[in-house]
């Protein structure tokens, strides 16, 4: 999993099925710090994250269709949990 | 997913039979804006059959590019799995609070 921050969401009406009344959230990349490394990805929400939030990402694509429950789901990026914090050891 | 702007058509010739009704697409990949390109253009299968010149789609690949088609068990590495109508991009300062 990777950690990631909520920048923003993509629209749309003409998508695979398995998009259908599932929200498409637009997420940074970060590093351990916290800091935006410059990529971005565009995820599916599995727990309701909001504008700004500091969030868990699932970036593989089993776990994915695990939680959709759909073996054919043309998805890898699943948001799986909001963070509250980051401590380094 | 990524988002991507369609700047072409490809027309295959000769192609893999699971493959050869499916539209393949040129397609510039972008960045979280939607607005300036972000790497090499790729050429995308376009399962949904609707992306056209000019259109701002998001896409898959490898794996679950197969699964965006079908039937599913297909050789392709890039697959579009959505058109897209606006991309929201929260302003710095609201995500600054």
């Amino acid at each position: 999993m990777i950690l990631g921050r909520v920048t923003g969401s993509v629209v749309s009406t003409i998508h695979h099925p398995v998009v259908e009344g599932r929200k498409l959230l637009l997420a940074d990349r970060l590093d351990q710090d916290g800091k935006p490394t410059g990529g971005y990805l565009i995820a599916l929400d599995a727990v309701g994250a909001g504008m700004g939030e500091t969030v868990l990402i699932l970036d593989e694509g089993n776990g994915a269709r695990q939680i959709l429950e759909d073996d054919e789901a043309p998805v890898r990026s699943m948001v799986v949990g909001i963070v509250d914090d980051i401590e380094l050891g | 997913m990524l988002l991507g702007r369609v700047i072409g058509t490809v027309v295959p010739n000769t192609l893999v039979e699971e493959l050869s009704a499916t539209p393949m697409l040129w397609v510039q990949p972008l960045d979280k804006q939607g607005e300036k390109e972000a790497g090499e253009p790729v050429v995308c299968a376009d399962p949904t059959r609707m992306a056209g010149r000019g259109q701002l789609i998001y896409w898959v690949q490898s794996r679950e590019a197969a699964l965006a088609m079908e039937p599913w068990f297909v050789p392709v590495d890039d697959a579009i799995v959505g058109l897209v109508d606006e991309v929201r991009n929260y302003p710095d300062t609201e995500l600054a609070r």
